[in-house]
């Protein structure tokens, strides 16, 4: 699988370098701005960017806007942001268009090399991979709130992997329940967020942009 | 329109001032007998709130600004008769008090006559244009010839030219009013506003006591940092390398144990990048130094308990500590109401107009929020008082609550 790696810390990006080669990525290129991370969407041909949010030469959302302009040229590229810190308010910018294959971590996640790696290859095949703290934080709110369109807490449960970008089996794994059991609980979160049942992958997603939206209220 | 207001001025200031003026010096040479002492706070009271009227009518009418300013009660007045005392002495001792009194005498005086000119010259107009219509015919009948102005009135003629004449004194008054209005605030206004030396020294005792306050929260500020990362990031980064060592040691003796130590390294240097996190959205939120104050609050407001609408209209960003006071203003208002007001909703508006950033925190919660007493808003009032700006809040009983922010800033 071939990688745009973006990150201005020098440690940091060598360390992302050596990571993702152990996992037998192919690195096109590892770029430390905003403006080389653009030529490096348009030249390269990646399968996926990992971008980091703070880029120079503005050292604001820099790398953020890039991965977002890219998504508009080329609708689903894939695109996993790390952050220092993570926002709802970037989450919900990554999801907006619906296409998935968007990922948002906290730097931190990368601690857990094989579950780091498994949201870079989520992402790459079209999935999510949203950092649990963006959608602990949403839930814990909306609990508090008022339950979420009437889910169960098991549907909670379900519904905060789901969101998460995993799949039902990961999903059956970590709650250790069979996998037919998960199918049912999704297509009962579905139906009560009102989703049209349909084969496409990106369901999953827009329950995920359902649930942020009410989360502005 | 002139001619109706300045008559109202007239009017008031013959009347009201006149007996607040004499009221006022009544009780003050009442004080050696202590009855003034209890009547002249409230006397002094009356008066100022009029003059605060009469500034909100110079402001409506003619759009000037007199500043007022009064010496605030210092914090700590007593109760009873020794703080009615006391009272009395601040308020004597303000030199607004005697630009008040001295502003009653020249309005009752001179304020009264520009302000009454403006409705006679109508009125006199208006007289004459009556005389020239008939009513020379009865006038003349008692005083033959009647004097209007300068025309002896005594037959149609005359009366014609008393009529030439009212229309000049009403083109006057038509073309004068306003300016009259206006000189008459003007010498209201030069004696109720305090000079520029005045002016001044309340400039500098509000940038001492600003400055003062801003540098006690930056110390506690700086204090509490210290202190988090002491206890916190720094101790789990000992405590990691401590770990390590042992790993060092144990990795061959002992690998399951080893191991088991490694988690542990792991888990501390998470902790201890949560806690850092913290303390960075303490001191400086990431979000405000990527985005701006408008997407930091909205990012904020995502993070609350309570269903929230933020507002942002903003053309550009100001300098980033005036930002950051805002940011934390902001937060701080959305803290107050999460805890207290009960609120069910929450609508922030943040604006630029003016020259000066505005923002406006409501809730539909229970009300009876107060500005002091060591609540959060008086927080809030220090940290905004450090750029000159404001906080008012509006919050009847039963809500809805509404607390608005108003920082003079430019824009970049």
């Amino acid at each position: 699988m071939r990688v745009v790696l973006a990150e201005d810390l020098f440690l940091l990006r060598d360390g992302l370098v050596r990571l993702l080669e152990a996992y037998d990525f192919e690195i096109l290129a590892a770029v430390e701005t905003g403006p080389e991370l653009t030529r490096a969407f348009a030249e390269l041909k990646p399968d996926v960017a990992v971008v980091d949010v703070r880029l120079p030469p503005s050292h604001t959302d820099e790398g953020l806007q890039c991965a977002l302009a890219a998504r508009r040229a080329r609708p689903g590229l894939p695109v996993l942001v790390l952050s220092q810190h993570v926002e709802q308010l970037y989450a919900r910018e990554l999801l907006a268009d619906g296409n998935g294959g968007v990922g948002y971590l906290l730097k931190d996640r990368v601690f857990d090399a094989e579950q780091f790696v498994d949201a870079v290859r989520r992402v790459a095949r079209g999935g999510t991979a949203m950092d649990p703290q963006v959608i602990s934080q949403l839930l814990t709110r909306r609990s508090q709130d008022r339950p979420m369109g009437g889910l169960t807490p098991r549907e909670l449960e379900v519904m905060e992997l789901m969101a998460q970008g995993r799949s039902n089996a990961a999903i059956a794994a970590q709650l250790t329940v069979t996998e037919r059991a998960v199918a049912k609980h999704t297509s009962n979160i579905f139906a009560k967020l009102g989703l049209p049942v349909s084969d496409d992958d990106n369901r999953r997603v827009l329950a995920v942009l359902a649930y942020l939206d009410r989360g502005q209220a | 329109m002139a001619s109706v207001r300045g008559f109202a001025l007239g009017l008031l200031a013959v009347t009201a001032s006149v007996v607040l003026f004499v009221l006022t010096v009544v009780s003050i040479s009442l004080i050696p007998l202590g009855i003034g002492v209890f009547t002249t706070p409230a006397l002094i009271g009356l008066v100022r709130s009029y003059s605060s009227y009469r500034r909100l009518l110079a402001a409506r009418w003619t759009g000037m600004e007199l500043p007022a300013s009064y010496r605030p009660f210092p914090h700590d007045l007593r109760k009873g008769v020794t703080g009615q005392v006391e009272r009395c002495t601040v308020l004597l001792k303000d030199p607004a008090t005697r630009r008040d009194l001295l502003w009653l005498l020249v309005d009752m005086t001179a304020g009264a006559v520009v302000a009454l000119l403006a409705a006679g010259l109508i009125l006199e107009g208006l007289f004459g244009l009556l005389l020239g219509a008939w009513l020379w015919k009865p006038i003349t009948a008692v005083e033959d010839p009647y004097w209007f102005t300068f025309v002896p009135v005594g037959g149609w003629g005359t009366a014609l030219i008393a009529a030439l004449v009212g229309c000049g004194y009403l083109a006057a008054g038509l073309k004068f009013g306003p300016a009259l209005l206006r000189v008459h605030f003007l010498l209201v206004g030069t004696v109720l506003s305090p000079d520029r030396q005045q002016q001044l020294e309340q400039r500098i005792d509000r940038l001492t006591e600003t400055r003062h306050d801003a540098l006690d929260s930056s110390a506690a500020e700086l204090r509490r940092i210290e202190r988090d990362l002491h206890d916190g990031a720094q101790a789990r980064l000992v405590a990691m390398g401590m770990h390590l060592g042992t790993i060092e040691a144990l990795v061959e003796k002992d690998p399951a144990q080893a191991k088991e130590l490694i988690a542990m390294a792991r888990e501390s240097s998470a902790e201890a990048l949560t806690e850092l996190r913290d303390l960075v959205r303490g001191i400086h939120p990431p979000v405000l130094a990527e985005r701006g104050l408008g997407d930091a609050v909205k990012a904020l407001a995502l993070r609350l308990p309570v269903a929230s609408e933020v507002d942002v209209e903003l053309p550009g960003r100001m300098e980033a500590p005036v930002e950051s006071a805002a940011y934390f203003a902001v937060s701080e208002a959305l803290t107050n109401v999460v805890k207290h007001a009960g609120a069910g909703r929450i609508w922030v508006d943040i604006s630029y107009a003016e020259g000066s950033l505005r923002i406006a925190v409501t809730d539909d919660g229970r009300g009876g929020a107060v500005v002091g007493g060591g609540s959060g808003l008086s927080g809030v009032e220090r940290r905004l008082g450090t750029f000159d700006g404001v906080l008012a809040v509006s919050s009847p009983a039963g809500g809805p609550t509404m607390v608005t922010m108003e920082i003079p800033c430019a824009l970049s």
